[in-house]
């Protein structure tokens, strides 16, 4: 069970993450995009679903990842990502319930330039009970 | 025509499973559920399922040619309510087509549906562009 303390909270990730042209390539080839110049709307899930893993899978937190499905998914994109781009990170845990014995849980991941968010997304990740 | 209740034109993506593969290598994302068809029966799926993911990402791709490239998207969710289901050997489909269901001084927002096997797999998806 999640630590209930952990509501609400924001966790800043470790380091400043860049952006390779060839991490954009990669995904643009999967999905047929030829327009490498800037990055598809759901490439920063790259990003930010590590992100969420690594901070609620911490002992303190306490979401037991192996069991975790994706409910649903938003992004909000106020600079679309290019190669190069560098940003920083946070997560913050937005919301939890338990239902019919399944945690659901809101993560907003933010990638910031500087001050400026660049990106926030909403994951909604269930565990299986 | 740019109004709202237009449609946009139906267009199937193909899913297989090295489309899996590519997309697990591309986003990081190397769950077993979109690999090995053992590992998906043991955890109670009928077989290897499509990353939840990539097929937003595919719908993403329908988004971003209609609205003229990735740098119009500025918002876009949707809900899983359904696996794609991706057995060995067999492409599958995915199939989108999207309504417009706002207008807006500098923004247009499509509702869109994706069905694979003629069930519905997404819930609640829309996107915003950029006009």
């Amino acid at each position: 069970m999640l630590n209930p303390d952990s509501v609400g909270r924001t966790f800043e990730g470790a380091d400043s993450i860049t952006v390779t042209q060839s991490e954009i390539d990669s995904f643009c080839a999967v999905i047929g995009e030829t327009d490498t110049t800037v990055a598809p709307p759901t490439f920063s899930i790259r990003i930010s679903l590590e992100q969420s893993q690594s901070i609620l899978s911490d002992p303190s937190i306490g979401l037991d990842w192996t069991r975790v499905v994706h409910g649903d998914q938003k992004f909000e994109i106020f600079s679309p990502i290019k190669g190069g781009d560098s940003f920083s990170c946070s997560s913050t845990i937005e919301s939890y319930r338990v239902a019919a014995g399944n945690e659901i849980v809101t993560v907003r991941s933010d990638l910031k330039t500087g001050s400026e968010i660049a990106l926030s997304s909403w994951s909604t990740l269930v565990v299986r009970a | 025509m740019i109004e709202v209740g237009a449609t946009i034109p139906e267009r199937v993506f193909t899913i297989n499973r090295e489309l899996l593969k590519a997309y697990a290598d591309a986003s990081g994302d190397q769950n077993p559920i979109h690999q090995n068809e053992e590992f998906a029966i043991s955890v109670g799926l009928p077989n290897v399922i499509a990353h939840g993911m990539l097929t937003m990402a595919l719908v993403g791709k329908f988004v971003t040619d209609w609205a003229g490239g990735s740098s119009k998207v500025t918002h876009f969710g949707a809900r899983f309510i359904k696996p794609v289901i991706v057995p060995a050997n067999t492409d599958v489909d995915l199939t989108v087509t999207a309504t417009i269901s706002a207008i807006e001084d500098k923004s247009i927002t499509l509702d869109l549906t994706a069905t694979s096997a003629g069930i519905k797999v997404l819930g609640m998806a829309k996107a915003t562009v950029l006009r």
